[in-house]
């Protein structure tokens, strides 16, 4: 019973790294850093949350959170694809974009700094372990399938191919013809609607939005990508780590000698510990963050 | 073209005040004061909500003219005091524990210009005792411990489990004042009763992120907790929608936050910020106004525990008694409310 509802949580937790960290392979294997994870996750909360309020249907609501991602993911290619600006500073200025708008179109829509009004979600009452609820829940059954579709996507189809090649060496990848920039479009995309449907999670499980209700958890998300060394079977389990990791910190604040504080490094630590090349060595794509041609 | 038309666009803007600073500056016929807001500012259905009450109020009863800034991130808050400050308000009103170390600068640069805090934290010197604020600062605290302990009595009266939860936000010396508080009063009606407290950080974030409120929450519940009082910001917005998905009971915190989870919230403590940020304009006006330390309590109605017709059916009459009774005791100093979690029994 505690066994079964320690194992739902971790699952509940994972569900936003496991979206974002899908969408971080597909860009980054691109060439492009997934920096702006969190910011396409806001993004896809606040329009997740708008659109269940207005549809009245939290279908509604993840459409639009796949929306509201794939914007913010669109402005981040423009300007590193096609104006090729820097990555890494793109990447922030997203992040501080979509808290930014989330916030003033929070308050110009709802009239509020804090949060919007209840919408529909997918939730059900339950009082047991939280598995009902779980397999309740299409986003949760979504999130699952998320690592494998992306594996699939780039080990099994030409699209993933020239991702990977345009990822390793764009000018090899555009000497046979592949269109090297609508590919990493395509996939800078992808990673927006993933990243907005980890938010669209967060928003509907929650039935709002609140004000920078994301956390940082694109962060972990992009840090799980590292950790698992940028292939998506790895990093969906570096995501269930670094979840169940938070669930035991849940489950044992207060009662363990082990700080909360330190459970909450412990993503961060084990991408600096796989950074250093301490566990077998994270080779980066190759062209990662080389915006120029 | 493009360029020309950016230009021209960011010319005009220039000339476009920027937003929340709408309100004329100053005027002459007028007590002038100067609020600044805590990030989020108004519509925060919290603390900066309740002091724009507080304002208005002193607008409408004083005639008063207030002006508002709402900061953006971080360092704004500091530029946006020194601005009223240096307009020449006759008040300057931060919002909120963060403001702290601003005010006590910006008091000592404008010694003619008094300065009020709400939420103030009072620093102590290296012995431990308090060092006052500045002669023109008014630190407006409130005894949170007062009304987080007639919330615990309360909820361990009618929680139905030997098991009371709290959840905080950022694991830090004001929020472990509610958890002092509510612990005690736990304890006050039922000394076998266990409190689970937890926290969802140590940073900033982990008061506005619902996402950990709900799972923590949903642990609680889970462990036998039927009731869980929160001071967590809006991580405890997740804490209500666990009440609501497993029909338990919550407790609200600052504000009366019944209207987020009809039926599921027990109670809400509520602080009293409009009424001191009132208070503090009202001496001003009425030029009494002196620094130093003001706390409200209790007594002074800066902290209470919200009973209407919400929530009545979730209270029996026995237990209001009781509770009133725990007020009285509370306020006549026959009881004494723990504020750090080293003195909880």
């Amino acid at each position: 019973m505690i066994f079964l509802a320690l194992v739902a949580q971790t699952v509940r937790i994972s569900m936003p790294y496991l979206f974002a960290s899908a969408g971080g392979v597909l860009s980054e294997r691109s060439g492009l850093i997934g920096l702006g994870l969190e910011g396409y996750m806001l993004a896809g909360a606040f329009t997740a949350a708008l659109g269940s309020y207005y549809g009245q249907n939290p279908w509604v609501g993840v459409i639009a959170g796949v929306g509201g991602g794939m914007a913010l993911a669109l402005l981040y290619a423009l300007c590193s694809i096609r104006y090729k600006a820097d990555q890494v500073v793109v990447g922030v200025a997203i992040n501080l974009l979509a808290v930014g708008a989330t916030r003033f179109f929070l308050r110009l829509v709802f009239r509020s700094s804090s949060n919007s009004p209840r919408v529909p979600g997918f939730s059900v009452v339950e009082t047991g372990t939280g598995f009902l609820a779980l397999a309740h829940n299409p986003l949760i059954w979504m999130g699952a399938l998320s690592i494998p579709a992306v594996a699939w996507l780039l080990y099994r189809t030409p699209f993933g191919l020239r991702v990977r090649a345009v990822g390793e060496h764009p000018g090899a990848a555009l000497s046979v013809g592949v269109p090297v920039p609508k590919v990493q479009w395509i996939a800078v995309a992808l990673s927006g609607a993933l990243a907005g449907l980890g938010g669209a999670y967060l928003a509907l499980d929650q039935h709002q939005f609140s004000d920078q209700m994301t956390a940082g958890r694109g962060f972990i998300a992009l840090a799980a990508v590292i950790f698992g060394r940028w292939d998506p079977v790895r990093v969906g389990f570096a995501c269930l780590l670094f979840a169940a990791a938070e669930t035991m910190e849940i489950r044992l604040q207060g009662t363990s000698q082990i700080p909360g504080q330190f459970v909450q490094m412990i993503p961060y630590l084990l991408t600096i510990v796989a950074l250093a090349g301490v566990v077998g060595r994270a080779v980066p794509p190759a062209a990662l963050g080389k915006s120029g041609d | 073209m493009l360029m020309g038309v950016l230009l021209a666009a960011h010319v005009v803007l220039l000339f476009v005040h920027p937003a929340g600073a709408t309100s004329p500056t100053i005027d002459p016929n007028a007590v002038n004061i100067g609020i600044v807001f805590d990030v989020g500012g108004r519509g925060d259905k919290s603390f900066n909500d309740a002091a724009y009450l507080g304002a208005e109020r002193a607008e409408k009863e004083l005639g008063v003219h207030v002006r508002f800034i709402e900061p953006g991130d971080g360092s704004d808050r500091e530029a946006g005091l020194r601005i009223l400050a240096a307009e020449g308000m006759k008040l300057v009103v931060g919002i909120g524990f963060i403001f702290t170390d601003d005010l006590n600068q910006l008091a000592r640069e404008y010694p003619n210009t008094d300065f009020a805090g709400v939420d103030y934290s009072v620093a102590t010197d290296s012995a431990g005792n308090p060092i006052p604020p500045p002669p023109n600062l008014a630190a407006l605290k409130f005894r949170e411990e007062e009304g987080s302990f007639l919330v615990g009595a309360l909820a361990a009266m009618v929680g139905h489990s030997k098991k009371l939860g709290f959840i905080g936000g950022m694991n830090s010396p004001l929020i472990q004042k509610f958890q002092a508080g509510y612990a005690a009063g736990v304890h006050y009606v039922c000394p076998d009763c266990q409190v689970i407290a937890q926290y969802a950080g140590v940073t900033p974030d982990a008061f506005r992120n619902p996402g950990v409120g709900k799972e923590l929450a949903l642990a609680q519940y889970q462990q036998g907790v039927n009731v869980i009082f929160h001071a967590s910001g809006s991580t405890g917005l997740g804490v209500f929608e666990a009440a609501r998905q497993t029909d338990r009971l919550a407790i609200g915190v600052d504000a009366d936050q019944y209207s987020e989870a009809p039926g599921h919230v027990l109670t809400s403590m509520v602080k009293g910020v409009d009424a001191a940020v009132f208070d503090a304009i009202k001496r001003v006006k009425d030029g009494t106004f002196k620094g130093g330390i003001y706390t409200f309590g209790l007594a002074q109605n800066g902290v209470r525990y919200v009973y209407d017709e919400h929530n009545r059916n979730l209270i029996p009459d026995s237990v209001h008694a009781r509770l009133e009774q725990i007020r009285a005791d509370i306020i006549a100093g026959k009881i004494k409310v723990p504020s750090t979690l080293g003195a909880a029994p």
